[in-house]
């Protein structure tokens, strides 16, 4: 990060959040967020990353702890003077105006004169390619659609910070994925502070420039996405983003940051310890199923090889996905890309898979 | 496949569009055939009885058929020459046989309708009409001297058409000469329109109070969570677990003079105990019993509208910059125009054909239409009129719904 942007444009300081005085929802949660990131909340339903926005958007207040939108509390400020611009799961446009109505609300309340108003909501719609849908409703449109509406009804009152709750979740997959892309295009373009809540990992990894994975009320761990993935921090974390093989043992030594786990097979292989201590200790060790090889040309001096019986072969186009047997764990799964020279592995027969030592990431419990 | 005219066709040929109305056939006849029983239901025991009793209101044969040949006599008199000795004959010829058959009453009753005071003229003149010689015109005026009256024969003459519009004229304070010229009833007998007028009046205010206070409370209980809102919804239907009749008199109790209300009013200081403030049997009295009475009609709607509007659109409104009141205003009120128009509808129809409350807490002048109409089947027994006053507001009450459809649009209404 640059210097300029160390200082946060929204921060969360020991923020507490309870809805029944019995169960804290959000716990001691601290997070900063520079001017013109795109962060993504990411987590489980229940997870507290809903409340969080709905907390920044000022629609629940915090039970306890700061929130700072450009250096100023606004806990004690009503919604509708923070200036923060929002898409909601279902779009929430107004049945009953039309779309340039919508789009005219927002200005409309802020007291913009008519030819202002005019303009703006007519650089919004262009800028989500809907120019030509002003006198239309809401119910006469597609999702997509609709959802370009929503993110032009956000951004027309040119808010510096918007927040956006699944916003596409109810879109196709396809259509999804062209919206994450105009959506971080546009963000970046316009140079906002995105605040986005996602339970889709693949979403969160594309879109963001930053993913803090909300769990328990609690940030796991908030890094960027290529990080994120290859080195999670805890087994939460490497269960959640993407998909992940885990073989459970027991620490046997610790040296020079290599780990040895004896596995509940008896199998001994190294690892790179992340959040293991010392021996004695047990651990879930984490594999990224593309980091495993079994072409025998292919394995590399140094890896770790174990047996393995192939149990399934599921073709699925541009990879191949192979389920195994590996040291006791029925659920091994490996990808291979499907190139001329790759080798489909039949079911029952016996092979010897490898994976490098730094792959293999020792994580508690 | 398209047919010559470019309809579709199926692949056996035949149209597309007969093909489905035999393919539906089934299962819309095994529809139809689940209805069944409701729908004979309600024609014999609702449908019919109305529309028997609805003709009544055009359709009265009494004088005809008990007078024949007074009627027949009368058929081609227009009303602006004297009657003729003919007509006179055949009345004398028809008064014998009525008083005879005893069916002088009858007569007389239909008659004093269209010209009050004739009743004692028929129930006489009868009596003696076995005695009269001719000339009969001579002899009835020299029984009683309101038989050289006009108007006597106006009356026999409107009395004597089967079907008649002269009940629907009098349910709008109108009379219809014997010529069929229709004019405005003297000012002491208007009473019908002024009592229409007031039934409006008094459903509309039950409407807006109605309005006014379940709005409130829908939307009270639309944003409560799941658990307290069902326990409101539970006290809001409590009142119907409750006799009509029970919770009418139970306002008597409240509101009458030596009640607790106005206890309460003497206790604050609000009244004298010599001017006690009068609450009962009266509009007011109506209009309080009736909006308690028909509160649950609006709220239900109202509530089954709102639980629909998903909180995310006043949020929506409010992170734009909306205040409160804009939010509510511009965004939640319009949405809930479908469940006040339900509501307002529902309540409006009900109130407007009340009657025990009316009836019971209603004094003189918080009388409705359906009082009158009580009045004229149990009283006066001129079932004619009732069912002329009947379907005078129900056409007016279809032209409401007609105006309504055009304004709010039926489709736009939703009761759940």
């Amino acid at each position: 990060m640059a210097e300029a942007q160390t200082k946060a444009f929204v921060e969360f300081q020991r923020v507490q959040k309870s809805y029944d005085g019995e169960v804290l929802v959000v716990k001691d949660l601290n997070l900063a967020i520079p001017r013109g990131e795109f962060l993504t909340m990411l987590g489980p339903s229940g997870s507290g990353k809903t409340t969080c926005l709905m907390m920044l958007a000022g629609f629940e207040t915090a039970t306890h702890g700061e929130i700072l939108l450009d250096g100023k509390p606004i806990n004690n400020i009503p919604p509708h003077k923070r200036g923060i611009g929002m898409v909601f799961q279902n779009y929430a446009l107004f049945p009953h105006m039309t779309v340039g109505e919508n789009l005219s609300f927002p200005l409309e309340v802020r007291k913009f004169g008519r030819s202002e108003r005019e303009a703006k909501v007519k650089r919004a719609l262009d800028m989500v390619e809907m120019g030509d849908f002003i006198s239309r409703r809401p119910a006469q449109l597609s999702g997509g659609q609709q959802q370009r509406i929503a993110l032009a009804r956000a951004l027309v009152f040119e808010p510096e910070l918007v927040l956006m709750d699944e916003p596409l979740g109810a879109l196709d997959k396809q259509l999804r994925e062209k919206m994450q892309f105009e959506i971080t295009d546009l963000a970046h373009k316009l140079g906002i502070t995105v605040v986005y809540v996602t339970h889709d990992q693949t979403e969160a990894l594309t879109m963001s420039d930053r993913v803090a994975v909300f769990n328990d009320g609690v940030i796991q761990q908030i890094a960027p996405p290529d990080e994120l993935y290859e080195s999670p921090e805890n087994s939460f974390v490497a269960q959640f983003i993407g998909e992940n093989n885990t073989l459970e043992g027991v620490v046997k030594e610790i040296k020079d940051g290599v780990a040895l786990v004896e596995l509940d097979s008896g199998d001994l292989i190294d690892c790179k310890p992340i959040n293991v201590s010392k021996p004695g200790e047990r651990t879930r060790v984490s594999i990224r199923p593309e980091r495993v090889e079994y072409n025998k040309d292919r394995l590399q001096k140094g890896v770790h090889t174990l047996q393995a019986e192939v149990l399934e072969f599921i073709y699925m186009g541009d990879i191949f996905r192979t389920r195994l047997r590996v040291a006791g764990n029925d659920e091994f799964i490996i990808k291979t890309r499907n190139a001329p020279d790759q080798v489909r592995l039949t079911p029952g027969t016996q092979i010897e898979i490898g994976w490098m030592p730094e792959d293999c990431r020792a994580l508690d419990a | 496949m398209m047919d010559s005219s470019g309809s579709l066709l199926a692949v056996d040929g035949t149209p597309l569009k007969r093909k489905l109305a035999q393919s539906m056939f089934r299962s819309r006849a095994r529809a139809f055939g689940l209805a069944l029983p409701l729908l004979a239901f309600i024609i014999v025991v609702f449908v019919y009885p109305i529309l028997d009793f609805l003709r009544q209101s055009v359709y009265d044969a009494r004088f005809a058929t008990l007078m024949p040949a007074t009627s027949e006599a009368m058929a081609d008199w227009d009303g602006s020459t004297a009657p003729t000795e003919e007509m006179a004959a055949a009345l004398v010829a028809d008064l014998v046989v009525a008083k005879k058959e005893k069916t002088i009453g009858k007569v007389a009753t239909r008659v004093n309708r269209e010209l009050s005071g004739t009743r004692s003229l028929f129930t006489k003149t009868a009596r003696n009409a076995k005695k009269m010689k001719p000339p009969y015109m001579e002899a009835l005026i020299k029984k009683d001297k309101d038989w050289a009256d006009i108007e006597t024969w106006h009356a026999m003459k409107t009395a004597s058409r089967v079907y008649t519009p002269a009940y629907i004229v009098a349910a709008l304070d109108r009379k219809m000469l014997a010529d069929g010229s229709i004019v405005q009833q003297s000012e002491e007998r208007r009473i019908h329109v002024q009592l229409f007028a007031r039934t409006m009046e008094i459903s509309f205010l039950v409407t807006i109070f109605c309005l006014i206070l379940g709005y409130p409370i829908a939307f009270l209980m639309a944003s409560l969570p799941l658990r307290t809102s069902n326990l409101l919804l539970i006290l809001v239907l409590l009142p119907f677990w409750t006799s009509l009749l029970v919770r009418t008199t139970a306002w008597i109790a409240m509101l009458q003079a030596q009640g607790v209300m106005n206890d309460l009013f003497v206790v604050f200081g609000l009244a004298t105990d010599e001017d006690r403030f009068s609450l009962i049997y009266n509009k007011t009295g109506t209009l309080i019993a009736m909006t308690h009475i028909l509160l649950p009609f609006m709220i239900l709607p109202l509530f089954s509208v709102m639980k629909t509007i998903p909180p995310s659109y006043v949020r929506a409104a409010k992170s734009m910059g909306a205040t409160d009141w804009t939010a509510f205003w511009r965004v939640y009120f319009p949405q809930s125009v479908p469940g006040i128009g339900a509501g307002a509808l529902l309540v409006f129809i009900l109130a407007i054909g009340y009657y025990i409350t009316p009836a019971l807490v209603g004094g003189q002048d918080g009388q409705m239409v359906s009082n009158i109409i009580d009045f004229h089947m149990r009283k006066s027994l001129n079932w004619n009129l009732a069912a002329a006053l009947g379907l005078v507001m129900l056409v007016f009450v279809m032209f409401l719904f007609w105006v309504y459809d055009r304004v709010v649009g039926i489709d736009n209404m939703k009761l759940g």
